[in-house]
């Protein structure tokens, strides 16, 4: 330290090192890129689908135009999706929880790690497990809804003797995406500051209302974040759907265990492609640019839900 | 209402580590008792293990007895849930639910102990509760909103405020000002003194003033070298142990020539 500053002449300025100044830029860069592939993915969908669009009716698959071909598709899509979202998220909370709040560490990590594992096992193995193991299996189950809960109409029935049903699609797809809602739960879990846990044990909270007052609310977004990241991969799965769901084309119906089906978007897409030429693939890719635009959606709600009690989030 | 802690032949445990041992002492009810020493000589421990707040962390476990008016806290058939509904705790750092609002912290204790309230009879005991911690006249106009945007001063006192809606027989408080500006210092001293009519009160501070100013009894816990356990080397009243202490030990470190 010099006691004998000179006196400032010019105004301060802010200095930028070079290595700041091309991280900005690369970073920007990225960010940018990946804007122009997005905005390149939607033009080609939206222009290779415009034939589609503007085509007679009769010409479009199906002879009934392209909302009633897309339109079941769509709805078979959000439906598989919906089953596995419901069927995964709580459970796969429920396993998180247990990983970080019950489960002994030896335990909890060797669990983890499976569940990792799991997350990495390719598609087309999970639907060779559903067709071949699963999908028989569920069979006296679904006799046994028609008969019993057959007023409702998802288990109105007839039964499928073969197990290839919306419900079992649903079930395989929520094997797959558990592990995803699983880790990511587990993630923020784990990162429940001490401090909140201690403050609600300190009130007298057993560890159950421990975890219902400090760990989920503050892992609210997380659990969010991951079901999202479960809907994305159950939308988009083709592989699995196209094995294990017998489909019959325009069907709609909430009717889930019977072998008649509305495809999904992916499945339908990978089975008919092969075979198309011409105005049937801008009907596919219509049918893509639906799914484009759900996924989308989805994901602005999601942000709109996280956001909306963005205050109370524990991040400020 | 505020009750006696007796503890005897205590020792506790981080796994194979004692880290205080062989406490034994009387926590006198309606009075501030306070506990001073150097760093890491056990003050949390000890406190944390009056609450069973202890034996939250794995490990963790403790040897010895401790019993709130002749009742033993550490007993085969006791719920350590129950005993921290009757003994609050305020932490060092201000620790509000960041997810909720100022009045849900506040009730948070009450909802616990699921006792049916009435609308108006909880907005009451919250109002209450505020006042209590001298904080109800800062944020009554913002009781729905996030507790995170309080200050550390308002926080902290949210805490107290927390604490001191269930009706908790003893509050202890682990150096619930050493955050905090003068003021808020002053502001939560002040509340002691006022609580002590009807909660035991047990404080952990570094600060030798404040366990001058607020405090009736004073404990000195020191520890002879690292790696050893810490022992509460003295323990009178507030007026005898900064006078006329009868250890040494005690002189040494409040007149700070410790170590
Ligand atoms: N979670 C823990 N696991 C293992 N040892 C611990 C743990 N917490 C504290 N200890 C040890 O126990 C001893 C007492 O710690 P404690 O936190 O009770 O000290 P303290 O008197 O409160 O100190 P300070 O004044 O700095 O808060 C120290 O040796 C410390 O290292
Ligand atoms: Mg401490």
């Amino acid at each position: 330290m010099t006691t004998t500053n000179a006196p400032q002449t010019q105004p301060p300025r802010a200095v930028r090192r070079l290595g700041d100044r091309l991280f900005a830029g690369s970073a920007r860069g990225a960010g940018v890129l990946i804007l122009l592939v997005l905005a390149g993915v939607a033009a080609f969908l939206v222009i290779d689908a415009v034939p589609a669009l503007v085509a007679p009716a009769r010409e479009v698959p199906g002879g009934r135009g392209v909302l009633p071909y897309v339109g079941p598709l769509l709805f078979g899509t959000v439906l598989a999706a919906a089953i596995a979202l419901v069927v995964a998220t709580p459970l796969g909370v429920a396993i998180a929880l247990f990983l970080t709040h019950y489960a002994p560490r030896r335990l909890a990590t060797g669990l983890a790690y499976v569940v990792d594992l799991l997350a990495a096992i390719p598609s087309i193995v999970y639907g060779f497990w559903g067709i071949v193991w699963l999908a028989p299996r569920l069979v006296p189950f679904y006799r046994w809804t028609e008969a019993h809960l057959g007023f409702l109409p998802f288990f109105a029935g007839p039964a499928s003797v073969t197990g290839k049903t919306m419900f079992t699609a649903g079930l395989v797809l929520a094997v797959m995406v558990l592990p995803i809602i699983t880790a990511i739960s587990r993630e923020v879990f784990a990162q429940v500051p001490t401090l909140h846990r201690e403050a609600a044990l300190a009130l007298g909270a057993t560890r159950w209302e421990m975890i219902r007052m400090a760990v989920l609310p503050y892992g609210r977004s997380g659990i969010i974040g991951g079901a999202m990241l479960g809907l994305g991969r159950a939308l988009g799965e083709t592989l699995a759907i196209a094995l294990v769901l017998s489909v019959s084309a325009g069907t709609v119906t909430f009717n889930l265990i019977s072998s008649t089906n509305p495809s999904t978007i992916a499945a339908n897409i990978a089975l008919q492609f092969p075979e198309s030429s011409g105005i049937d693939v801008n009907t596919l890719i219509a049918s893509g640019l639906a799914l484009f635009l759900v996924t989308l959606a989805v994901n602005v709600i999601a942000r709109a839900v996280v956001n909306r009690r963005a205050d109370f989030s524990g991040a400020n | 209402m505020a009750k006696r802690i007796d503890i005897s032949d205590l020792n506790i445990y981080y796994g194979d580590f004692r880290a205080v041992a062989d406490v034994t002492v009387s926590i006198e009810p309606r009075s501030v008792t306070a506990l001073i020493g150097p760093s890491g000589c056990g003050k949390s421990t000890f406190l944390r293990s009056i609450n069973r707040m202890h034996e939250v962390l794995p490990g963790a476990r403790v040897e010895g007895k401790v019993s709130m008016d002749g009742q033993d806290l550490y007993g085969p058939d006791v719920d350590p849930v129950d005993v921290r509904r009757q003994i609050g705790m305020v932490f060092q750092r201000p620790n509000p639910f960041p997810t909720m609002s100022i009045y849900d912290n506040v009730a948070a204790g009450i909802r616990l102990n699921a006792r049916k309230m009435k609308k108006s009879d909880l907005d009451a005991l919250v109002e209450r509760s505020l006042q209590g911690a001298n904080l109800w006249r800062e944020v009554r106009d913002r009781l729905n909103r996030p507790a995170s945007g309080l200050s550390g001063g308002q926080q902290q006192r949210l805490c107290i405020a927390r604490a001191i809606a269930v009706e908790p027989d003893v509050l202890l408080m682990d150096e619930p000002a050493s955050a905090l500006d003068p003021i808020s210092t002053l502001a939560i001293e002040d509340l002691m003194t006022e609580m002590k009519e009807r909660f035991t009160i047990v404080i952990v501070t570094h600060n030798m003033q404040q366990a001058a100013r607020v405090s009736e009894q004073t404990g000195f816990f020191n520890l002879s070298a690292a790696g050893q356990p810490g022992r509460l080397i003295e323990f009178n009243s507030t007026e005898k142990i900064f006078s006329n202490p009868d250890e040494k030990a005690t002189e040494d470190y409040i007149s700070g020539r410790f170590g």
